[in-house]
């Protein structure tokens, strides 16, 4: 068998021995996903900082004078391609992936160490690129996270020196790193499973990943395309997407391209790149919510299945980001349909979720709480979808807050508070330490209750017409004024949100050196990154023997049994057969 | 454009969807004791990322087609001459693919002397191809045919340019294995052998997919 092969195969395993090659140059799963999770969060932090600056502007216009209009679009420029990009992808799929998938799946390292450390390095390469172009003159591009020609290179858009260039370039690196731990991720998963772990008994934390791992390596050459494409315009003057212009009265070199091809090659990578970031955040959060509401999943097939239809469906959505470009009304039908259709298999994950929950024996530790108030604001989220993805409801509401209020709270909000509850829940595994438990509610509910008062009322303001991408609002007839103590409303939840994460910082690293020895298995679960020799795992995870795995991760709570978890790698036993016949299985 | 991509993307899910198909119908709950998965990918690790790997750039030449198509129905479209070295170079790409194919059968019967001539003689006609594409593109700029001057010249010298830099990457594989041949595999271990085998077997998957792309490429400057 393919995994008998590769997995006890007699091959050097690249053993560390210096203190570079363990925690540097490192080719172990383990500390390339601590490496990428730690760039990932610092430039996250980055981002949230400049979210900061630019709220502080539209809070309270004519009070800080932090920003220009120029830094104004430069800041909220970067915050959404770092936060969508360098933060969400590189830590679910760098971070959480790397971690988790040869440890869920029983296996000593990814197939191909060296080209996983490569990622790590190329990615860090990307980092760097991008924050350099603070530093050059012109600044950072202030284009709008979404680049559109032509005014991305155009006069009178901030950063169109340097900044441009190197926004594309950066992205051109980060696909480069992509497409080596994206290699790494979906050839582990096919081919170094340990013995007995079928694909339909992984725990869907890797199916989530597995996925969109899938939908990355499709959907980002789009974004190559379009930026070596873009960077020709700009820097050689070809016109793939610029049209012919006047540009401060002068007639431009360019003519002929058309921006609209840019648009849909942006949002044919655009729209899986949501997937990208919410299905890892669907399969970890199943786990979560099975692990600490002691019940199998609802539905495990239908969730796998559902993983891969919305990956599949997420191909053909793309042009529901632009109702407003224009084009043919059957296209926007069919677009629109497509859309509502995914929230078919998407709504089945919720009610999903829900149904683990029903007549659990629930827990209310910090991953748990994070999960939960995931499921409350992706519904909330993904409900305010299904209003934009109707062509006749989005065309007045595009452009307004209200859509800045619905993909903060559907792909801001909702993976960060998956990825919270991640972060607490293999913290003892990963550090081999207790997080302080109060703390971590302390956290949870700032920033539940928090992130909501920044975004609920963003759809209010949405639906009053409020514009996004704008620098202050002066006077005008159909803004009250009330809006804009609104405005400062927000800010202020926004500041305070902020703040929070201060504790959840302190709680880390106090926890690191002063936090209570974990428990190898301290939630109790069935998979097997929990039954691991050590803790915090040794390099080659296993010791010398690779588990076996005899059943799906989610036995809990199965009647007849003492304990009210059964490892994965339990042989079976007499007496159990007979209960889940008629037990807790659907 | 938009209905081939959708075909594109329909096509794929539904063949990820056959390959999965019986796997995922399973009832993992009732299931119980080690399973041996019936029909695993039962390949090389390197071999199921190299197959990954060509969905990826498939992907990425796929949507330059489609986009070099969209951009080409465009009025301010000149087409580009076709110089008549393109053919040439596709002779010697399909003779360098030749060759590392029948190095692949050498290899497969371990047949040392007939691997060495084939594997030289691949690296060698995919060189030429390389300095061919690029006697072709002074010809091009010889004759005012910038990367700037219309969007058929830069479409061209993007892809020519993309096209051999995934060229140069499987010239890096072929530099290794041919290393390991010419430093004498009598005796070596069996494991590198095996590893040279394999090298071998995935350059000329990788040179047959890259002839496919250049022929499918080519046929499209010729179309326009």
């Amino acid at each position: 068998m393919a995994y008998v092969a590769i997995a006890d195969r007699d091959h050097h395993l690249h053993d560390p021995d210096t203190f570079i090659t363990k925690y540097i140059w490192s080719q172990d799963h383990k500390v390339i996903a601590i490496q990428y999770a730690i760039t990932a969060i610092f430039v996250g932090v980055v981002a949230l900082v400049l979210s900061l600056l630019f709220r502080l502007q539209l809070g309270f216009p004519d009070t800080f004078n932090l920003v220009d209009p120029n830094q104004y679009y430069q800041y909220v420029t970067m915050h959404g391609m770092i936060m969508v990009i360098y933060l969400l992808t590189a830590l679910f799929l760098g971070g959480f992936g790397n971690y988790l998938i040869p440890l869920m799946c029983g296996a000593r390292d990814m197939v191909f160490p060296y080209m996983n450390m490569l990622s790590f390095w190329v990615y860090l390469l990307s980092v760097i690129v991008l924050l350099g172009s603070f530093f050059v003159p012109g600044g950072p591009t202030g284009a709008g996270w979404t680049l559109y020609p032509p005014q991305a290179i155009s006069e009178g858009t901030p950063g169109i020196g340097g900044g441009i260039v190197l926004m594309l370039v950066s992205l051109a690196i980060f696909i480069v790193a992509f497409t080596m731990g994206g290699l790494n991720y979906v050839t582990t998963v096919l081919q170094a499973r340990t013995r007995g772990m079928t694909l339909m008994r992984m725990p869907l934390a890797v199916w989530g990943i597995f996925v969109a791992t899938i939908l990355g390596l499709l959907a980002f050459p789009a974004l190559l395309v379009a930026a070596v494409m873009m960077t020709l315009d700009r820097v050689v003057g070809t016109s793939f997407f610029m049209p012919e212009m006047l540009s401060l009265g002068r007639e431009l070199d360019y003519g002929g391209g058309s921006p609209i091809l840019f648009q849909h090659l942006f949002w044919f990578f655009g729209h899986p790149e949501v997937y990208i970031v919410a299905l890892p955040a669907f399969g970890i959060v199943s786990d979560v919510l099975s692990v600490h509401a002691r019940k199998n999943i609802f539905g495990y097939r239908m969730m796998v299945w559902a993983i891969v239809l919305i990956g599949a469906l997420s191909f053909v959505v793309w042009a529901h980001h632009m109702y407003v470009s224009g084009m043919n009304p059957y296209f926007g039908f069919f677009f629109a349909t497509t859309t509502l259709i995914i929230a078919v298999p998407t709504a089945l994950k919720v009610y999903n979720w829900i149904l683990t929950l029903w007549r659990g024996d629930i827990h209310l530790r910090v991953p748990m709480l994070f999960a939960i108030g995931f499921i409350f604001t992706f519904i909330h989220g993904g409900l305010t979808g299904l209003f934009l993805g109707n062509v006749t409801v989005d065309l007045p509401l595009s452009d307004t807050y209200f859509v800045v209020g619905h993909f903060h709270m559907v792909m801001g909000v909702s993976p960060v508070l998956v990825v919270f509850a991640a972060i607490y829940h293999w913290f003892p595994k990963i550090t081999g330490r207790m997080f302080n438990e109060t703390l971590g509610k302390v956290h949870f509910w700032l920033t539940l209750l928090g992130t909501y008062s920044i975004y609920l009322p963003m759809h209010y303001l949405g639906i009053l017409g409020v514009p996004r991408r704008y620098y202050a609002y002066g006077d005008t007839d159909f803004i009250p004024a009330s809006a804009q103590t609104l405005n400062s409303g927000i800010t202020i939840a926004a500041l305070i949100v902020a703040a929070v994460q201060i504790v959840f910082f302190v709680n880390v690293i106090w926890s690191l050196w002063r936090g209570p020895k974990a428990d190898p298995n301290p939630w109790r679960a069935t998979t097997l990154e929990w039954l691991t020799p050590d803790t915090p795992p040794k390099h080659g995870n296993w010791g010398p023997n690779l588990p076996e795995v005899h059943r799906w991760p989610y036995d809990y709570s199965v009647p007849g049994e003492k304990e009210d978890f059964i490892p994965q790698t339990e042989p079976p036993h007499a007496g159990v057969a007979a209960g889940r016949d008629h037990g807790v299985h659907h | 454009m938009n209905i081939s991509v959708l075909f594109a993307a329909l096509g794929g899910a539904i063949l990820v969807w056959l390959f999965l198909l019986q796997r995922l119908k399973t009832k993992p709950w009732l299931e119980q004791g080690v399973i041996e998965e019936g029909g695993a990918v039962n390949a090389a690790p390197q071999r199921v990322g190299l197959w990954v790997f060509l969905a990826v750039v498939t992907s990425l030449f796929g949507l330059f087609a489609i986009v070099y198509n969209m951009r080409s129905q465009f009025p301010d479209w000149r087409p580009m001459p076709d110089p008549g070295l393109l053919w040439v170079n596709t002779g010697l790409l399909i003779l360098a693919s030749v060759a590392l194919q029948r190095a692949r059968t050498a290899v497969a019967r371990e047949d040392l002397d007939g691997l060495k001539p084939n594997l030289m003689a691949a690296g060698i006609l995919t060189f030429a191809f390389l300095g061919g594409q690029l006697l072709v593109w002074r010809q091009l700029i010889s004759g005012g045919y910038y990367l700037a001057t219309n969007p058929a010249d830069a479409f061209f010298y993007i892809l020519t340019a993309l096209h051999g830099l995934h060229l140069a990457g499987g010239l890096w594989f072929w530099a290794r294995a041919s290393n390991t041949v010419w430093k004498g595999l009598e005796s070596r271990p069996v494991t590198e052998v095996a590893g040279v085998r394999l090298s071998v077997t995935l350059c000329s998957v990788y040179w047959h997919y890259l002839l496919l792309v250049w022929l499918i490429l080519f046929g499209l400057l010729l179309s326009t």
